[in-house]
């Protein structure tokens, strides 16, 4: 077996600017991807989930060299990907289900012709591969068809066969089953099930569909959404004690507010997981009586 | 599988011929895509046409009883705002944002997915692009404008080997400076405000709205040496109606030259600039 996708330690780091005021922003650094670490061998199906914002997408976008990574590195086909971009272009495959690659104003047929020029594709082994992608996607119908006009189903038959005409090692899926009807869904994860027996592509899907990791991927890799936790929120009456836990435990005292006040409060907290009222036992509430300076204790002079 | 380590393949014969073949495909696509749109062809002939007939006359009029303006005679003003009229779509001054569009919506993904380099892709698109637009919009113009004016024909047969050689490197020229203006998108992902700049610059300074010999010597020697304006179309209708001795004319194209070359390497570089920046839009 060998390795078709190495990653080490693959970071990005992207800069949001957050409203804070009327006009004032606020730079703040988000990693999309912390410290991956991955090993793909040659004819593997990988699937690659992640809940929404995970870096699912940003991950595969810095394997197919279309962003640069913040830190760590990463190896594909050998290639270090935006380095050598144009030559790794050669040899993989890539389908963003919500771009296109495909020339917006020609026909399905002279995207394809014009492919094979720029990926410099035999003319006969261009052909084969067309032929097949017909059979088993059943591209015959619309093949003249402008691809503005296509339906999206269709439209993304078009976007597979552009991916698979040079032949790739690998083939990267950015959710390409989104949208599509049961009927299209079906036909594309068989085409992509009938590639992949072959052993000779290896296949990385992102999918919010977890039939389509059922059906065509026996290997899983979830990306945990590790997102910025928020400031903890300012409750009158109630003081913040202590933060623990990195930042995921809170602790506040109740000093003149209610139970109820704090827990709405807490409320809008979008990531709040879990809420306790801890009752301090009775020995903590006399010791901390006795250690309170006590007014009449003072001596008048 | 070749060496692991070389960033470049070697520039050999072997790969020269693909290369070019490669670059004919996307410029042979280009002029398929345009020549989908007739209806805005036909559009833009007449609007050309229109405007034609305006901005003749008013030139005449400057012209007067003398019936010279800035060195150039009746036919020589007449040509030169037929051809520019029609050359202007070929080297597509205005009204090209396909790649700011695509920065914006991040479907310029796509475009550096491709193993061609993203400048050298949409140079032989726009290529394609101007050879439509060379038969569908330079033409007619041409065609209709004698049936009402006197148009001058070059006396020396090299200027028409000349005509030809400006006007490509005029559009070579236009293509880099709108790739630098789309450009601005990586950064600024609105790029209404550097096309305004643009739009207002380039129809001043190109010759468009009054030929630039119209101005004192040394401020047209000055925008033509240090801008690249003047060589979008000054130029061409310049070598075309032959307002210059030979000499000069040549002179002329090999300034065209030089912006070639230096506007291609700073798109190169820009893009490279923004690649290392880049984030996608949209997911």
């Amino acid at each position: 077996m060998t390795e078709v996708i190495r990653a080490r330690g693959l970071r990005k780091e992207f800069t949001v600017h957050v409203k804070t005021g009327r006009i004032r922003r606020a730079r703040r650094v988000r990693a999309a991807v912390d410290g991956l670490d991955l090993r793909v061998e040659r004819g593997e199906m990988l699937g690659y989930i992640g809940p929404n914002g995970a870096g699912k997408s940003t991950t595969l976008k810095m394997f197919t060299g279309v962003l640069t990574p913040t830190a760590g590195e990463v190896r594909v086909c050998g290639l270090r990907p935006v380095a050598q971009r144009t030559r790794l272009a050669l040899r993989i495959g890539v389908v963003f289900g919500q771009r296109s690659q495909l020339w917006w104003d020609l026909p399905l047929r002279d995207s394809f012709d014009l492919l094979g020029h720029v990926y410099r594709v035999p003319a006969a082994e261009h052909a084969a591969r067309l032929r097949r992608c017909r059979d088993l996607l059943d591209l015959d119908g619309f093949l003249d068809v402008p691809v503005r006009q296509l339906s999206l189903g269709q439209r993304m038959r078009g976007e597979l066969t552009a991916a698979l005409l040079h032949g790739p090692e690998v083939l990267f899926l950015d959710e390409p089953t989104i949208s599509l009807d049961v009927v299209s869904r079906q036909a594309v994860r068989g085409f992509l099930a009938e590639l992949g027996s072959t052993g000779d592509t290896t296949l990385v899907l992102t999918t919010h569909d977890l039939a389509d990791i059922e059906r065509l991927c026996r290997r899983l890799v979830v990306a945990d959404l590790d997102a910025p936790l928020p400031e903890p929120p300012v409750l009158p009456g109630a003081p913040l004690r202590e933060v623990a836990a990195d930042g995921r435990r809170l602790v506040y005292a109740l000093e003149s507010a209610g139970v109820a006040e704090v827990v709405s409060g807490l409320a809008g907290v979008a990531s709040l997981r879990d809420v306790a009222v801890v009752e301090p036992d009775i020995e903590e509430v006399v010791a901390r009586l006795y250690g309170a300076p006590a007014p009449a204790a003072v001596p008048a002079p | 599988m070749g060496s692991l380590n070389a960033t470049v393949a070697p520039f050999t014969t072997s790969n020269v011929i693909p290369w070019f073949r490669t670059f004919w495909a996307l410029a042979a696509s280009g002029f398929r895509r345009y020549s989908t749109y007739r209806q805005a062809t036909v559009a833009g002939i007449v609007t050309n046409t229109v405007f034609g007939f305006l901005r003749c006359y008013v030139l005449l009029a400057v012209a007067g009883v003398a019936g010279t303006a800035g060195g150039y005679d009746r036919p020589q003003l007449a040509t030169f705002v037929w051809v520019g009229q029609g050359l202007l779509t070929v080297v597509l001054l205005w009204g090209w944002t396909e790649l700011a569009d695509r920065i914006r919506t991040g479907d310029v993904t796509a475009d550096l997915l491709r193993p061609v380099h993203p400048v050298t892709a949409y140079l032989a698109t726009d290529l394609g692009r101007a050879g439509h637009a060379a038969l569908a919009r330079l033409l007619p113009p041409v065609v209709v404008a004698p049936f009402f004016f006197d148009l001058y024909l070059p006396t020396r047969w090299p200027t028409v080997l000349l005509f030809a050689g400006s006007a490509t490197a005029a559009v070579v020229i236009c293509f880099a400076c709108r790739y630098l203006v789309n450009a601005t998108a990586y950064w600024l992902a609105d790029v209404r405000g550097p096309l305004v700049l643009w739009t207002l610059g380039s129809g001043v300074l190109c010759g468009l709205y009054f030929p630039l010999r119209f101005l004192p010597e040394w401020l047209y020697q000055a925008l033509w040496i240090a801008t690249p304006f003047p060589s979008l179309l000054q130029t061409p209708l310049d070598v075309l109606v032959e307002r210059d001795p030979a000499p000069v004319q040549v002179t002329l194209v090999a300034v065209q030259a030089g912006w070639v070359v230096v506007l291609l390497a700073a798109c190169r570089w820009v893009q490279r600039r923004a690649e290392r920046r880049l984030a996608v839009q949209g997911g």
